[in-house]
């Protein structure tokens, strides 16, 4: 076997161990913790998802959408009004929320792709805009900023004859940890794959991947279709779990809220979403117990961030010492 | 037959024509120079005929079909490859990851691999095109710390590596040393057994070394062409160009 071939398995051999080590560590965490810790983990690792699916996007391919937060409203809201309006149940809401964001994102791309960079950056964040005023404007089925809840028979999910009670926290932990734990793993797939090679090819220099053949449009457009569906997911499952669908979850807030994670965590990196997710959820949390001006404090770690690690946690890791991190 | 002829073929830019009205034929196996004044359309003529710009008006026909409206990865996929003036690598990845990325483009046009390849295929044809140019030993370099003669060839490398039938390498002598353009001749006539070459390229003594036909710029037009001999005792060349 070549020096590269053993290498390419050694490094294998560590991503598996490191990113299941993690999974296996969300696993037990649920033994350990109390309810509170319980409730905002699952709801952590829900956001978290989100977090994967725009660093797709943003950390692979290069593209900074600042309107994410409307895939994730597609999702959201796509399974709250299935839920409640068109009575599919919760497992076909799901799959309604997940098939908005997916169709939402392949539309949309073949428009905002046309701009890149700054201007890349403005459509994104308009039609996230136009999104979350659709959903205050057809109030009468959103409920506006209001929102509404998910009750009843929606609690519960039939699927290939399980029946699973969404209110129940041991459940709802273990699916959104499944869910994450599924993107973790398709999101290494993916950039160890050809297309992956391809995406970081085109965030590091367009014109060169052009000129080596590569259509990059329909690169990009995978790359937004695949985000926008797993953050459409995130939402689906976060409406489902959680009973809540808001317009808060469309506002500009939500679009931001996934970019800070992924530059916490780590740009370009598997776990770094996860990461920082995890962190800034819990930042947030404690700061607020002490003070009122918690967002003081998270600007001021993101500003010693941007100072002394820019690539993010993990992504400073990787350049200065394991290189092999995915 | 012509590997490569345009008709016509004029690119403006605002109110300049930076290309005027260029009938040039190429036929396959030969090693053909551009060479001009800064200025001449050099460039741009070369841009037009790989894609990376539209032209304004004219034909562009590669193996007698018209490329001329084709995106560049369907030229690409045709077997035209582009290096560029300006080095233009992926300078964050490795030395392999660059070449691995011209591979993987040759590989998909064969198969259809959009996830998955062949990754024995893939190391040995990597190995092969940095052995080639000679940067065997630094597959696992960031690009970007290499010495800039080393990333030069390592453009080489990537063209080389999409397996073409036209490689277009846009002065890629500038800034190597005498030593490094030794080799990189030796190199080009060795790659001249399989591909067509066009070569932009300042440097006289690598032209009339290599070329087995010239084509002068001036312009935006073509000012003459003709073997390295004629070219040289050409008197409106000289004027325009040689400092004669």
């Amino acid at each position: 076997m070549s020096v590269r071939a053993t290498a390419a398995r050694r490094n294998l051999h560590r991503i598996i161990v490191s990113h299941g080590g993690v999974i296996a560590l969300l696993f037990a965490a649920q033994f350990v913790i109390g309810a509170y810790y319980h409730l905002s983990l699952t709801r952590v690792m829900v956001l978290a998802t989100f977090a994967v699916g725009y660093n797709i996007l943003f950390g692979y391919t290069g593209l900074l959408s600042l309107g994410h937060a409307l895939f994730f409203g597609a999702g959201l809201y796509g399974a709250g009004i299935a839920a409640t309006q068109f009575g599919v149940g919760a497992s076909g809401a799901f799959v309604v929320g997940i098939a908005a964001g997916l169709l939402l994102a392949f539309a949309l791309g073949l428009i905002i792709l046309r701009t890149a960079g700054v201007a890349f950056m403005i459509v994104t964040m308009m039609f996230a805009q136009a999104g979350y005023l659709l959903v205050l404007y057809f109030g009468t089925y959103t409920r506006g900023d209001e929102g509404f809840v998910l009750k009843g028979a929606l609690r519960e999910a039939h699927l290939f004859g399980f029946s699973l009670n969404l209110a129940d926290p041991v459940t709802r932990y273990n699916l959104a940890l499944f869910l994450l734990a599924a993107c973790v793993v398709g999101c290494i797939a993916l950039v160890r794959s050809p297309v992956g090679r391809v995406l970081v090819a085109i965030r590091e220099n367009e014109e060169r991947s052009r000129m080596l053949g590569y259509n990059t449009f329909r690169y990009k457009l995978f790359a937004l279709t695949l985000s926008g569906t797993i953050c459409a997911t995130a939402g689906a499952a976060y409406a489902l779990l959680f009973a809540y669908v808001g317009a808060t979850f469309a506002s500009i807030e939500y679009s931001i809220l996934p970019l800070l994670w992924v530059l916490l965590g780590g740009i370009g990196t598997v776990l770094g979403p996860v990461v920082g997710t995890l962190l800034m959820f819990y930042l947030v949390d404690v700061a607020s117990s002490y003070t009122s001006a918690y967002m003081l404090v998270v600007g001021i770690v993101l500003l010693i961030l941007i100072v002394w690690a820019p690539g993010g946690l993990l992504g400073t890791l990787r350049e200065r010492k394991i290189g092999w991190l995915p | 037959m012509s590997l490569l002829a345009t008709r016509g073929l004029t690119r403006f830019f605002g109110g300049l024509r930076a290309v005027g009205d260029v009938d040039f034929d190429l036929p396959a196996g030969q090693i053909r120079a551009i060479i001009g004044p800064n200025g001449a359309g050099k460039t741009t003529f070369v841009s037009l005929v790989c894609g990376r710009i539209a032209p304004s008006e004219g034909r562009i026909l590669f193996e007698d079909r018209d490329i001329t409206s084709l995106p560049p990865y369907r030229r690409v996929a045709m077997g035209i490859a582009y290096t560029f003036q300006i080095t233009s690598i992926f300078g964050n990845l490795t030395v392999y990851e660059n070449v691995a990325l011209a591979v993987q483009n040759a590989l998909q046009r064969d198969h259809d691999a959009f996830f998955r390849i062949d990754a024995r295929e893939m190391d040995r044809r990597c190995e092969e095109a940095l052995d080639r140019v000679g940067l065997p030993d630094r597959a696992d370099t960031k690009a970007a710390t290499l010495p800039y003669g080393h990333q030069r060839l390592l453009e080489v490398a990537m063209g080389l590596a999409l397996s073409p039938k036209l490689l277009i390498l846009d002065e890629p002598t500038q800034g190597l040393s005498d030593h490094e353009i030794e080799g990189f001749c030796t190199l080009i006539r060795a790659i001249a057994e399989q591909a067509t070459i066009l070569l932009i390229e300042h440097n006289m003594d690598v032209v009339m070394e290599l070329a087995e036909r010239i084509t002068v710029f001036n312009n935006g037009t073509i000012l003459s062409e003709g073997s390295p001999a004629e070219i040289r005792a050409d008197v409106q060349v000289q004027k325009a160009y040689l400092g004669g």
